[in-house]
């Protein structure tokens, strides 16, 4: 595919494969839960970066520490920007945003009772100037910023092929659909690094190959980072660089798909239950 | 909700504009023409409601900002109203500041006292919320009452009928330029402000706090912002009251007062500038029938005059209920059925 984009999806300005996401150490527990036991991982720039592991391995945990909802107990994570390195766990949900992380959620967590356009304009929040005054005036500087900022979401719509949708009401719209809304809320931020929470759960082949193809565009045309939970091995060995193993709370394994579908312990921790159950 | 079915879009401009069709534009010059003629035709008792369906509209419309659009209840409506009124009256019997700047300042004070009884929405939502400005309003109406210094306390402010421009604003009729000026001036103001990103983080928090804050929205500071905008017109429409009415009284800014504009609210339409207008104009003109109804009949009908009190009640009580039972969304969406009923006929949908 050779599509030209006007407005670049990437906020980061690193190097393609330069170390982004360090996740140093993490511990997060509820009461006598592990959710995470000493987890390390290091997210490259430009990386599809799956996590996978059976139920309650973690994985949401994880992300939910990424983005700031939840506080570990133990260790840091950091996020690269140039020369700086902005520590994610000291920061609040609303400043990590800005720091170009966006993400979806496993249960979809849209703005229900708005459209799907103005869903995606949230996605732009971080990028618009509000003021009190230019909003209640509208006519001015307060148009302009409206205008200006729907040309990249109507790019992510054309992109997320959801023109049909863009007037509807989200709470109106079937599953599959809404997960796509979300991905495209969280690209419409121009984020560094993009996470998804089991972006493809409960869709079938169809709908599935569809989001595999926006995922993998995102990262091969825009050269977004994207860090992937996803239950599907299939997908996730199709089309992930990098895949990391949790199994309660603990890291198993990091490393290439093949390598970590040879991995003994693998086997037995995630197919081995898949089996059982 | 049907979708605007043969209405296309262009320009972004376009879309975003308020109105577009020429059914649209016609509707609104129709009300344009409405509001202009209404104060010549009305009789005393109906342009003193319409004035205070202007006031309310400020009122509710602010309200409805925090409440319908941000999903944070408020009980307190009727002590920020007090706030405004008490602000404005002070500032111009005892320091002699015009009216317009006391005005002025009375809605930047009741901005600045909501936003501070919103601090308790930083931390909690819904029912708990609703407690933490409950106690806004008693705490605000102890102040009414008791800081005898500062209010009066329970003995009324009297305020002189101001001036504008020159301008004796005595009669009703002079009040009702103003007052409806302002009020329109509001309603666009707030449609605005829907159509800008500023009210798009609103919505955002209201259905979905956690996503808003992964979105980058800083939500404790939208909420009290919410706070701010909404006390400020509720404050406005205080401080119009106090000179509009020349007296300021603690019984005027009562918990009932705050009932009957979350019940204006929830008739015309949570979430909705234009609903806001009508639960306004409805909640006040019922009482005010009713009234003039129970007038028709005393002499027919002497028993039923006398127990209109206790039955306007009734009644006031009975829309709430029906509105939540059979039309949740208030009479905004009724008007939306209508108008789709029109622009689809003779299709359904
Ligand atoms: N807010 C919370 N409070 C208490 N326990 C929690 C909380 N969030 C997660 N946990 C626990 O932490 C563990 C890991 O949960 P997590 O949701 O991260 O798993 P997951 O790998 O995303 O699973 P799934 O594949 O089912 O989504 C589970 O045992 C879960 O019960
Ligand atoms: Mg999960």
């Amino acid at each position: 595919m050779t599509r030209q984009y006007r407005h670049n999806l990437n906020g980061s300005t690193l190097d393609k494969g330069a170390p982004q996401l360090e996740v140093d150490d993490v511990r997060l527990r509820f009461g006598g839960v592990t959710a995470l036991a000493d987890v390390s991982l290091t997210v490259h720039q430009g990386d599809i970066h799956a996590i996978i592991g059976p139920n309650g391995a973690g994985k949401t945990s994880l992300l939910n520490c990424i983005s700031g909802l939840y506080r570990p107990q133990k260790g840091h994570i950091k996020l690269h920007e140039g020369e700086a390195a902005h520590v994610l766990t000291r920061a609040r949900p609303s400043r990590i945003a800005r720091w170009g992380v966006a993400r979806s959620f496993q249960n979809i967590e849209l703005f229900k009772h708005i459209s799907v356009l103005d869903n995606l304009m949230l996605g732009r929040h971080v990028h618009m100037r509000h003021s009190v005054w230019q909003s209640f005036l509208f006519f001015g500087p307060a148009r302009r910023r409206e205008i200006a900022h729907r040309e990249l979401v109507e790019e992510v719509i054309d992109f997320l092929e959801i023109q049909a949708v863009r007037n509807a009401h989200v709470g109106a719209l079937p599953y599959g659909i809404q997960k796509r809304v979300e991905v495209g809320r969280a690209l419409c931020l121009q984020p560094a690094v993009l996470l998804l929470d089991e972006p493809m759960a409960g869709m079938n082949t169809e709908e599935k190959e569809d989001m595999a193809r926006f995922i993998l565009d995102v990262n091969d045309l825009a050269g977004v980072t994207v860090v992937l939970i996803e239950h599907d091995m299939e997908v996730v060995m199709d089309i992930s660089d990098v895949v990391s193993v949790l199994d309660f709370g603990r890291q198993i394994t990091t490393g290439p798909p093949h390598e970590v579908k040879a991995n003994p312990e693998v086997i037995t921790a995630y197919l081995g239950e898949e089996q059982a159950s | 909700m049907a979708t605007a079915t043969g209405v296309y879009h262009t320009s972004y401009e376009a879309d975003l504009a308020l109105r577009t069709t020429r059914a649209e534009w016609i509707r609104l010059a129709l009300l344009f023409v409405a509001v202009i003629v209404a104060p010549f035709v009305l009789s005393p008792f109906w342009l003193t409601v319409a004035n205070q369906i202007g006031i309310a509209i400020i009122g509710a419309v602010g309200l409805n900002i925090l409440t319908g659009h941000t999903g944070l209840i408020s009980l307190g409506t009727g002590a920020f109203l007090g706030v405004g009124a008490y602000t404005s009256a002070i500032l111009v019997t005892r320091f002699d500041v015009p009216t317009l700047v006391a005005i002025i300042i009375a809605v930047a004070m009741t901005a600045a006292i909501g936003t501070f009884f919103g601090l308790p929405s930083l931390r909690l939502k819904g029912l708990y919320l609703a407690m933490a400005t409950l106690a806004a309003q008693f705490i605000l109406l102890f102040a009414f009452r008791n800081w005898e210094f500062v209010t009066g306390g329970l003995d009324a402010i009297v305020v002189p009928s101001p001036e504008l421009f020159g301008w004796a604003l005595q009669t009703d009729f002079a009040w009702y330029w103003v007052i409806f000026g302002t009020a329109a001036l509001v309603v666009f103001g707030a449609r605005n402000l829907f159509r800008t990103g500023l009210g798009r983080a609103f919505h955002a928090i209201r259905d979905q706090d956690i996503a808003a804050a992964v979105m980058g929205i800083d939500v404790g500071r939208y909420k009290l912002l919410s706070f701010a905008i909404s006390s400020a017109l509720v404050g406005l429409a205080g401080a119009l009251t106090a000179h509009y009415r020349t007296i300021v009284t603690w019984e005027r800014f009562t918990l009932d007062v705050s009932v009957l504009y979350l019940a204006m609210i929830i008739v015309g339409g949570l979430g909705s500038v234009a609903g806001s207008v009508y639960g306004a104009t409805f909640m006040t003109v019922l009482p005010a029938a009713i009234q003039q109804f129970a007038r028709n009949v005393r002499d027919t009908l002497p028993v039923l005059a006398r127990e209109m009190p206790a039955i306007q009640l009734v009644v006031f009580g009975l829309v709430i209920v029906l509105f939540l039972l059979f039309e949740p969304r208030g009479l905004d969406r009724t008007w939306q059925r209508v108008k789709d009923f029109f622009r689809l006929w003779p299709f359904r949908y």
